[in-house]
C-alpha cells in the first residue's frame, strides 16, 4: 500500500505515462471536454491535482466515473499531456484498491441504448472492466 | 627537433574542479619533444597569455600546446599570442580538457585520466605541425539581400548609405513583403504604408540599390569575399522599360478569377496584376499559370490595350551573374497551414479568419475596402472572438513549438481598432499567457483591456462549431474554472507564423545551418545573432526567428553594419589549412577533382624529379584561394599524395595512436 | 559479476567529430553539462569527409574498441557535400570491419548538429553502451609485421 500522496502521485504519472510538468495550462483540455459541467475537478485541474502530489481529492472525485474517454483532450492539447489517460489511471487506481467493481459483458445487453455511440461502450468497458 | 611547450589553464575552478591540474602538467612534461609544461589560473588572460610568450622565448619552443577550453573559443587567442612571441601561429594545438572532459565528467580520476590523453594527444600533433602561412583573398565590393520586405529593404539601405553597391533579390513582383500587407502597427498605430512606402521609394531611387523583383536567386558558388551568384530574372511578359504603370491592362484583363495571394486569398485578381498599388517597382506582371493567351493562345488584349506597347508574350526567363563579397538573408515569413486544426473551424467556414486575413480585412486598400464586415455574408459583426497562440507554443506535430512572438500585440492592437472603431462590436480574446515585453507594449495590452472595454478570458477554446449564421465558440475560463459557451459572428485565429518554406532551398544554396524549425542559425546565440555560422552570410529579420518590426529593423541595422565591415576590407586572410598535393608521389588520376566542392583542383604537366629520374607528369594543383580544407580529396587520393595541411594523415594517425596508447 | 566486469574493462573510444556541426555539438554537450563517459575521446577533423577509413583501421589497430564518426545533418555539411563521401565511405568500410570480425556495433556513423548537445551526449552513451555489452575487442594485426 502506497502511504503518501506524492507517492501515489508518482503511481499515477507511471501509469499513464504522463508527464505533468509539460503542461502550460491552457485550459484546452476543459474547453474540448464534453462531460466538462458533469465534473467536480476539470480535466485541465487532474493535470495540476498530480502535478501538486493533492491525489486523495481526486480518489474521491466523481469526474473520474464522467469522463468519456473520449480522448477530446488528448487530441486537442498542444502540450501532448494526455489529461484522459490521467484519469484513467486515477479511475483505475480507485479501481483496484476497491479490488473490483468491474462491468461484466454480460450485463451489457440490458443495458443497451439505441442512441449510444459504440465509442461510449468501449470506454464503458474501459471504464469498469480492469 | 621540436621543442614543445604544454600550458594547463584552471579556467577558474571550471577545470581545475574536476580535473588534477598538477597530474596533467606531470604527465605532460614526460612526452617526448616536451621542453616545458605549467598551469596557470586562466591562460586567456593577458597574464596567461605573458606566461606562453615568456615560454616560448626563454626555452626556445618551437610548438605550444594550451589544454584549456574548446579551440572554437579561444584557439585564435592563442595563435596570437605565439605570433608575439615569434612562433608561427599555426605551432599552436589545444586540448579541449573543459567542454569535452572537465564539464561532463563529475570523477576526478576518470576525467583526469581524460585530460592526460588529450594532451597526450595534442602534444603527438603538435610535433607534426610545420608553418603555415595564410593567403589572401579579394573582396568584391557588393553584397546581396535575398528578400524585399521591411528587413531586406532596410539592410539594403543602410549598406548603401555607406556607400556599397547593394542588390536586392525579390521573389514576387513587387518589394514590401509582409509588411506591406499590415493595415496598422503596433504600439503607435501608425499606418504601416504610411512607414513603409517611403522606405520603398527611397530603395528603389538608391544610385547605389539595384532590385530584382519577380526574381530568384538560383545558384550560389564562391565564398566569403567573393561569392558568385547566379540571379533568375523570371519572366514578367512585360518590358520594364516602356510599361508606364497606368494599370488598364489590369482593369481590362477578362481572366480576373486568380485567388489574390497579396489579399490571402480573401478576393481573386487579374492575371497581368501588380500585387498592390504602391509596388515597387509599378510594373505589373503576368501570372503565365492563369492567362487566357498563354493557355490557350487566344486572347492577347493586355497587349491591344497597353499604349506604350509593353507587353511582350515572348519573353524568357533571364539569369543575371554577378559576384558579392556578402549575403544576407532576409526571407521572413507566411503563416502555419491550418488544416491540421479542424477544432477551429478554419477550413470550412469563412468567417473563420487568420490574424493576417483580419489585416487585409481592416485595410482601406483590402477585399472589404477596409469595412469590418464577415466575409460568408458581408454583415458586420456584432461580436468577434480572437483565439491566441494557435499552431505556437505547441509539443506536438500539428504546430511549432516556439511562440510566435508577435500575435499577443497585434490581437491586442486589433482588439483595440475594432472596439475603437465599431464600439458596438463585443470583443472577446481567449490567451494562454499574455507576453507584452517590449517598449510601451504592456501599457499598449492594458489601454485594450481598460480603456477599450476588450473582454481578456485566460484560457483556451476547444471547439468552433458553426451553428446557422453564427459560430458557437466553447471555451473555458480557468480563473473563474467555468465553461464558457458563446455565439459569435467572427473568430480570428492568431495563427503561428513560420520561415518562409524557400529558406531551406536557400540555405543549402549558401551552406548556411538551419535550425529544425526552418529558422536559420546564428552564429553565436548572443554574441553573434546576425551572423551565419558560415562566413560572409548574414541574417535579418524573421528568418533567423520571430521578431516584430522594430527588432527586425534593429537586426537588418546591424546586419548592414556587419557587411560593411566586412566589404569595408581589402583583402580578406585566408585559412591556410588547405589541400596540398605532393607531386612526386600523384598520378593525375583525376579522383580528387572530382570530389572537390569548390573546383580548386586542377592539372598541370610539371617536370618532376622521381629519384633521379627526370621526367614531365600530370599532377593535381590545389588552388589556394578557393580550397576551403575540407579534406575530401585527400580520402579519394588513391596514391595518398594529397594531403591537408594543419590536419595531415600522420597528424590524425598520432592523435590516433596517442588515444590508443 | 557483470559490474565487476565492467569496471575492469574500460573500452578505447574514438569519436572523430566535424568542426563545424558535432565539435560543436560536443561543445554544447558540455556547456550544458550533459555527461556521457570519459572512455570517448574526440578528434577533431575539418569534414566527416576528412576522416580517412586508414585511420579508423589504425585505431583498431591500436587497440580501440570502437570508433564514432559524427557529422553535419545531411544537406547541412559545411564543405555541401563532404557528409555524403563520408557516410559511402563508411557504409563500405564498416561491411568490409564486419567481414574482419570487428562487429558492426563497434562502428557508427552518426549525425549531430551544433544545436544538438543532447543527441551528442545519448548517442555516446548509447555507444558507450554497446561496446561494454560487446566487451573487448578483437585486435587488428599486421601479421607482416609479426615474427615467429
Amino acid at each position: 500500500m502506497l502511504r503518501t500522496e506524492r507517492e501515489q502521485a508518482e503511481l499515477i504519472k507511471e501509469i499513464s505515462g504522463v508527464n505533468t510538468k509539460k503542461c502550460m495550462k491552457c485550459g484546452k483540455c476543459s474547453a474540448s471536454c464534453p462531460a466538462y459541467e458533469e465534473m467536480d475537478i476539470r480535466p485541465h485541474q487532474f493535470v495540476s491535482y498530480v502535478q501538486n502530489g493533492d491525489v486523495s481529492a481526486l480518489l474521491k472525485s466523481k469526474s473520474i466515473w464522467k469522463c468519456l474517454s473520449c480522448f477530446a483532450c488528448v487530441e486537442r492539447c498542444p502540450r501532448d499531456v494526455k489529461p484522459a489517460k490521467l484519469i484513467e489511471a486515477v479511475r483505475l487506481m480507485v479501481i483496484r484498491q476497491r479490488g473490483g467493481n468491474y462491468l461484466s459483458p454480460d450485463e451489457v445487453p440490458e443495458l443497451l441504448d439505441e442512441e449510444l455511440p459504440q465509442q461510449l461502450l468501449a470506454s464503458a468497458f474501459r471504464k469498469y472492466s480492469k | 627537433m621540436q621543442r614543445i611547450g604544454v600550458f594547463v589553464c584552471h579556467c577558474g575552478t571550471n577545470i581545475a574542479a574536476t580535473v588534477d591540474i598538477a597530474r596533467v602538467v606531470e604527465a605532460a612534461a614526460k612526452e617526448p619533444g616536451v621542453v616545458h609544461a605549467e598551469d596557470y589560473q586562466y591562460m586567456c588572460s593577458e597574464a596567461g597569455q605573458l606566461k606562453i610568450r615568456e615560454a616560448i622565448k626563454e626555452k626556445n619552443l618551437t610548438g605550444i600546446v594550451v589544454c584549456s577550453c574548446s579551440p572554437r573559443m579561444h584557439e585564435n587567442t592563442f595563435r596570437q599570442a605565439a605570433q608575439r612571441a615569434g612562433i608561427n601561429p599555426y605551432m599552436v594545438e589545444i586540448a579541449n580538457i573543459r567542454e569535452h572532459c572537465s564539464w561532463i565528467h563529475k570523477d576526478m580520476e576518470e576525467a583526469t585520466e581524460k585530460a592526460v590523453i588529450l594532451a597526450r594527444a595534442a602534444i603527438a600533433k603538435v610535433l607534426l605541425n610545420a608553418p603555415l602561412e595564410a593567403g589572401t583573398s579579394r573582396v568584391v565590393k557588393r553584397a546581396l539581400v535575398i528578400g524585399g520586405g521591411i528587413a531586406g529593404i532596410q539592410t539594403a539601405l543602410d549598406i548603401a548609405d555607406a556607400g556599397y553597391e547593394v542588390d536586392i533579390v525579390e521573389k514576387t513582383p513587387s518589394i514590401g513583403g509582409r509588411m506591406s500587407q499590415l493595415d496598422k502597427t503596433f504600439p503607435t498605430l501608425d499606418c504601416s504604408a504610411c512607414i513603409l512606402t517611403p522606405k520603398m521609394v527611397e530603395a528603389a531611387a538608391h544610385e547605389k540599390i539595384t532590385i530584382y523583383t519577380y526574381s530568384e536567386v538560383e545558384k550560389v558558388s564562391g565564398f566569403v569575399g567573393d561569392f558568385q551568384v547566379d540571379i533568375r530574372k523570371k519572366a514578367r511578359s512585360v518590358d520594364m522599360s516602356k510599361c508606364t504603370g497606368c494599370g488598364v491592362c489590369q482593369e481590362k484583363c477578362p481572366s480576373k478569377k486568380t485567388p489574390n495571394e497579396f489579399n490571402r486569398g480573401l478576393n481573386t485578381r487579374s492575371a497581368i496584376y501588380t500585387p498592390f498599388a504602391q509596388a515597387i517597382p509599378n510594373v505589373p506582371v503576368i501570372d503565365r499559370e492563369n492567362c487566357i493567351k498563354f493557355k490557350t493562345g487566344k486572347c492577347g488584349v493586355c497587349a491591344k490595350v497597353c499604349q506604350a506597347g509593353a507587353i511582350d508574350y515572348e519573353q524568357q526567363d533571364e539569369i543575371v551573374t554577378q559576384n558579392y563579397g556578402a549575403i544576407v538573408v532576409a526571407t521572413g515569413f507566411d503563416t502555419i497551414k491550418l488544416d491540421q486544426f479542424d477544432e477551429y473551424s478554419y477550413s470550412t467556414s469563412p468567417d473563420v479568419i487568420t490574424s493576417l486575413e483580419l489585416e487585409r480585412i481592416m485595410n482601406a486598400a483590402g477585399p472589404t475596402k477596409g469595412h469590418l464586415e464577415r466575409m460568408s455574408d458581408h454583415r458586420a459583426p456584432k461580436s468577434m472572438v480572437f483565439i491566441q497562440c494557435v499552431g505556437s507554443r505547441c509539443a506536438d506535430k500539428r504546430g511549432k513549438s516556439y511562440c510566435s512572438k508577435i500575435c499577443c500585440m497585434y490581437t491586442a492592437k486589433h482588439a483595440m481598432l475594432i472596439r475603437d472603431k465599431y464600439p458596438d462590436v463585443e470583443v472577446t480574446v481567449f490567451y494562454i499567457d499574455v507576453r507584452t515585453p517590449g517598449k510601451n507594449f504592456d501599457e499598449f495590452y492594458r489601454r485594450a483591456v481598460e480603456d477599450y472595454g476588450v473582454n481578456y478570458i485566460k484560457g483556451q477554446v476547444g471547439k468552433v462549431a458553426e451553428k446557422g449564421d453564427k459560430l458557437l465558440v466553447q471555451g473555458v475560463d480557468l480563473l473563474d474554472n467555468k465553461r464558457i459557451v458563446m455565439e459569435t459572428d467572427m473568430v480570428v485565429l492568431a495563427t503561428a507564423i513560420e520561415p518562409n518554406p524557400d529558406v531551406r532551398k536557400i540555405a543549402t544554396m549558401l551552406t548556411a545551418s538551419i535550425d529544425t524549425n526552418n529558422f536559420l542559425t546564428e552564429s553565436h546565440a548572443k554574441l553573434r545573432p546576425v551572423e551565419s555560422p558560415t562566413a560572409g552570410i548574414f541574417l535579418s529579420g524573421v528568418c533567423q526567428g520571430p521578431k516584430d518590426i522594430p527588432e527586425t529593423v534593429a537586426q537588418a541595422g546591424a546586419a548592414a553594419v556587419k557587411v560593411v565591415g566586412l566589404l569595408a576590407k581589402d583583402h580578406l586572410v585566408t585559412n591556410p589549412c588547405v589541400a596540398k598535393s605532393d607531386t612526386l608521389l600523384c598520378n593525375g588520376c583525376s579522383s580528387c577533382e572530382k570530389v572537390c566542392p569548390y573546383g580548386a583542383i586542377s592539372y598541370e604537366e610539371r617536370e618532376v624529379n622521381d629519384h633521379g629520374i627526370r621526367e614531365t607528369r600530370r599532377v593535381a594543383v590545389v588552388n589556394s584561394a578557393l580550397c576551403q580544407g575540407c579534406g575530401a580529396c585527400t580520402v579519394a587520393c588513391p596514391s595518398g599524395a594529397m594531403d591537408l595541411q594543419g590536419f595531415s594523415n600522420r597528424q590524425i594517425l598520432a592523435e590516433v595512436d596517442a588515444i590508443c596508447r | 559479476m557483470q559490474v565487476e566486469n565492467k569496471k575492469e574493462f574500460r573500452p578505447k573510444i574514438v569519436a572523430f567529430c566535424c568542426n563545424w556541426c558535432s565539435y560543436a555539438g560536443a561543445d554544447l554537450a558540455g556547456s550544458s553539462r550533459l555527461a556521457y563517459p570519459a572512455d570517448v575521446k574526440i578528434i577533431r577533423v575539418p569534414c566527416s569527409c576528412r576522416v580517412n577509413p586508414m585511420f579508423i583501421l589504425r585505431a583498431f589497430q591500436r587497440g580501440a574498441d570502437g570508433v564514432i564518426l559524427c557529422g553535419c545533418h545531411p544537406g547541412d555539411c559545411h564543405y555541401t557535400t563532404g557528409n555524403y563521401y563520408a557516410r559511402r565511405r563508411m557504409t563500405l568500410l564498416f561491411s568490409m570491419l564486419d567481414y574482419l570480425g570487428v562487429e558492426h556495433g563497434r562502428t557508427r556513423v552518426e549525425w549531430v548538429s551544433a544545436a544538438e548537445g543532447v543527441k551528442f551526449s545519448t548517442t555516446m552513451n548509447e555507444f558507450v553502451e554497446k561496446i561494454y555489452s560487446l566487451g573487448e575487442n578483437v585486435r587488428l594485426e599486421d601479421l607482416r609485421c609479426k615474427r615467429d
